[in-house]
């Protein structure tokens, strides 16, 4: 005999089966969960580019072939990486295959009568048996029913169930989970997120163009924007005196839901966004624009107005960069705005308190060649130097002036920025009711005892009583020991 | 009264506190201490041949264990003081920083072990309970402590509330059912070599140490899942997304997604013993890096520990 005849044949069809079958185990199961878990980790280890952007760039400065490496392995994208992707997708297959047969399951059981008494009782859980009369036997039903049991009633015997909800809410749960992920990929899909740093004063417009940045869904479309424009009227921020810890921030906005409607005033705080439909604008950061005015040596203005800076500290010590490509040489202020401006024998110039009470710009001026045109993405608050020429150091205070060979700076004064976040997110909802349906369905199934207990009413006359608890629930010897209690009286 | 006055008074509760639960911790000592029997003349002519056999006898000392118990009721009742104190102090809720948390988390600790006191005999963990407060209060007092100050805007918002407070009773029973099975994983070891040691006899049986520990998270479970989800509404109410993957709600998510492993190797698995013990203690150490390392060392926007 050939060897080969004894293997059975695995065909395709029965290797699917095999696999799905494996995927659906609840072994496989609690491994793809305990993997999620390990998977998480060094997202929130690592800095993530959605995240933390400035904190990649820095691993790729220091250590460029290392870094390149950990983003081959989407290191500083986990969370939409596809090895990431990977197991949780595998997760849900698993528990949609598990949970929706489950379903169909419960659906017929949750209407089918228990099963039927067993022969021999006394090898159940919390067995009791006396001799007793049919008069027990039917307060024992009575007393079954009275509690809500399922009952089924064959030749003598009872089979009593309850707790079907245990199994309801458990289902529920499992199918809640599936319609959270419906959600969050209904928001990955359709949704969209963007941020705009805009001056007290401005006006934002919700078009493309105007962001800083900008994702979109896979199927989300341009035309899908709410063309809303929103001007910033005024900022308040509330500082503690004390610590400099922010207390309240309100933003005063003048609000056109779209082109010729009626301008309406409205407020944004941190907890309150602003709504347009599904679109909400909500306040995120801010910080100060230092306002400057700088000439070349002919005294023409080449460049004016306000150019946002980075908040550094609590006291809103902010960096930046003021560039200035369109005079030539190209000039560059590598520079700090102090709110409060104070010295500090170690560290020199800094803020002591977040107000705009004193302001001072210190800055470096440098002339050259800005580097803007070589492609590489720059920071708006960084200015690269490497070829450049320093021409000076100086610190102004608001309406002085410095003034070099190639031109002069004027430092006009501060505005504060707020930064926009702007997000549409249709999947919203769905992630909402999934949560809710999850917890009902957890306490549903994490609070509810499933159990049977049996009554045989046997020949001379013995009655005999017993129980069995799913999952060794607690409680059940009690409820026994209540009924025999009642039968006995 | 004002701020500043409010401010003190929860000080002079806590450090009360303190006291009471330094006393309940002498008096739990005492408890076992004074519990050992000496060697008796007819348990040495026994046949095990084993001369310095030591017995407890706790009904010798149940009245220091009825006013330890005691002791850690007004200390708990004295904590919840300071707490509540603190937050009239600043005019919110008492959870600003980490300062706030750690001793909020001491009373959800101590209120939960007294909770379960009322329906198991838990006595025994009373030591480990007084002494752990005690660690935990000593800590925030002398290194965590910040003067009140009301919260920066992000965090005023009722979900804050609502979130917090079922993180921390999460916590607080999570915590109590790590303790409970560590002391399973100890126990097991020193039973599978002979005998339990003298002090550790009046503990239950190990089977009730490892369904206690499940009862626990199964119960607290839904709880901590209500936490995440007030958590991403408050986060969908202060920026615009309601789930962000910053490192502290990574590690919820990873603390949430341990547990429920850990109920389905227990409910569909049959997980039992040292196995399913060991999986609690690796769910619930995730919530205790969570709270410490992403607190002081970590980035993202929950950092806030006033460090
Ligand atoms: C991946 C596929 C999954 C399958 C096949 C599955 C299946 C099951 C099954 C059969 C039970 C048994 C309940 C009982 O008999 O009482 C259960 C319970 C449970 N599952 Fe899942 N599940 C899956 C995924 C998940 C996920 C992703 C979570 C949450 C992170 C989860 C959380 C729970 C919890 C907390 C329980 C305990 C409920 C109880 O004790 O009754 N499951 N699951």
């Amino acid at each position: 005999m050939n060897q080969s005849a004894i293997v059975p044949e695995v065909g395709t069809k029965s290797l699917l089966r095999i696999l799905w079958r494996q995927l659906t185990s609840m072994r496989t199961a609690l491994i793809l969960l305990l993997l999620l878990a390990v998977a998480s980790i060094p997202g929130s280890l690592i800095p993530q580019r959605a995240q933390n952007p400035m904190k990649v760039r820095q691993y790729f400065a220091s250590d460029p072939t290392l870094a390149s490496w950990m983003d081959r392995f989407s290191l500083f994208d986990v969370y939409g990486s596809s090895w990431f992707s990977a197991v949780y997708i595998l997760l849900f297959i698993s528990l949609i295959g598990c949970v929706l047969p489950r379903t169909v399951e419960h659906f017929h059981a949750a209407r089918a009568l228990p099963p039927l008494t067993p022969k021999n009782l006394n090898r159940m859980d919390f067995y009791h048996s006396w001799s007793g009369s049919e008069k027990d036997f039917m307060t024992a039903k009575d007393w079954l029913t009275r509690k809500r049991f399922r009952i089924r009633e064959f030749e003598g015997a009872i089979s009593a169930e309850k707790g079907y909800l245990r199994e309801t809410g458990n289902l529920l749960f499992h199918l809640a989970l599936i319609l959270i992920l419906v959600g969050v990929s209904i928001g990955g899909l359709f949704g969209m997120s963007g941020e705009a740093i805009v001056n007290v004063g401005e006006r934002f417009t919700n078009t493309p163009t105007t962001y800083d940045s900008l994702t979109y869904g896979k199927l989300f479309k341009d035309e899908s924007l709410p063309p809303f424009a929103i001007s910033i009227d005024s900022f308040q921020a509330k500082y503690n005196p004390a610590t400099s810890a922010p207390e309240d921030y309100t933003l005063n906005v003048t609000v056109k839901e779209r082109l010729g409607a009626k301008p309406v005033k409205r407020k944004i705080k941190v907890n309150s966004p602003l709504g347009f439909g599904g679109t909400n604008v909500y306040l995120q950061a801010t910080g100060y624009s230092s306002v400057v005015t700088v000439r070349n040596a002919a005294g023409e203005i080449v460049l004016q107005g306000p150019i946002p800076f980075l908040p550094q500290d609590s006291n809103m010590t902010s960096i930046g960069a003021i560039k200035v490509p369109d005079s030539s040489p190209q000039l560059g202020f590598v520079a700090s705005l102090l709110p409060t401006a104070a010295r500090d024998k170690l560290r020199g110039g800094i803020s002591i308190y977040p107000e705009a009470l004193d302001p001072e710009l210190l800055f470096s001026a440098w002339k050259g060649d800005l580097g803007l045109d070589r492609g590489i993405p720059q920071s708006v608050y960084r200015i690269d130097t490497s070829k450049m020429e320093k021409i000076g150091l100086k610190g102004l205070k608001i309406g002085q002036t410095y003034t070099f060979a190639d031109g002069s700076i004027r430092f006009d004064g501060v505005v504060q920025w707020v930064n926009l976040q702007v997000v549409r997110d249709p999947g919203k909802p769905f992630a909402l009711v999934g949560g809710i349906l999850s917890i009902l369905g957890l306490l549903a199934s994490l609070f509810t005892r499933r159990r049977r207990i049996w009554v045989r009413f046997g020949a001379g006359g013995v009655i005999e009583v017993a129980g069995l608890a799913k999952n060794a629930a607690p409680g059940l010897e009690e409820e026994i020991s209540e009924l025999t209690a009642e039968l006995r009286r | 009264m004002t701020h500043t006055s409010w401010a003190f008074l929860s000080n002079y509760l806590i450090y009360s506190s303190m006291a009471l639960y330094t006393l309940a911790f002498f008096a739990h000592a005492y408890e076992t201490a004074f519990a050992i029997r000496a060697p008796q003349p007819e348990i040495q002519n026994d046949s095990s041949g084993n001369l310095l056999v030591k017995t407890f006898d706790f009904s010798r000392t149940e009245k220091a264990a009825r006013i330890a118990t005691a002791f850690m009721i007004l200390g708990t009742a004295l904590l919840l003081g300071g707490v509540v104190a603190r937050g009239v102090s600043a005019g919110r809720v008492p959870w600003g920083n980490m300062y706030e948390f750690s001793i909020t988390g001491a009373l959800a600790f101590s209120g939960a072990y007294l909770f379960a006191l009322r329906k198991y005999d838990l006595r025994w963990l009373g030591l480990l309970v007084s002494i752990s407060v005690l660690l935990t209060l000593g800590t925030a007092v002398a290194v965590l402590y910040r003067p009140s100050a009301p919260l920066v805007p992000a965090l005023k918002s009722t979900w804050l509330v609502i979130h917090v407070s079922a993180a921390i009773i999460s916590g607080g029973v999570f915590l109590l059912s790590n303790v409970i099975a560590a002391a399973y994983l100890y126990l097991d070891s020193v039973e599978s070599k002979g005998d339990r040691p003298v002090w550790a006899k009046r503990l239950p049986t190990l089977e009730v140490l490892d369904q206690l520990s499940y009862r626990l998270v199964a119960f607290v479970f839904p709880l901590w899942t209500f936490s995440v989800i007030a958590g991403a509404i408050w986060a969908e109410h202060a920026w615009g997304k309601y789930w962000g993957w910053d490192p502290k709600e990574t590690w919820a998510f990873i603390t949430w997604v341990a547990y429920a492993a850990y109920l389905h190797a227990r409910v569909t698995v049959g997980w039992r013993g040292r196995k399913a013990a060991w999986l609690c203690l690796f769910a619930g150490s995730t919530f205790l890096f969570n709270y410490v390392y992403i607190n002081i060392w970590g980035t993202g926007r929950h950092t806030y520990s006033g460090l």
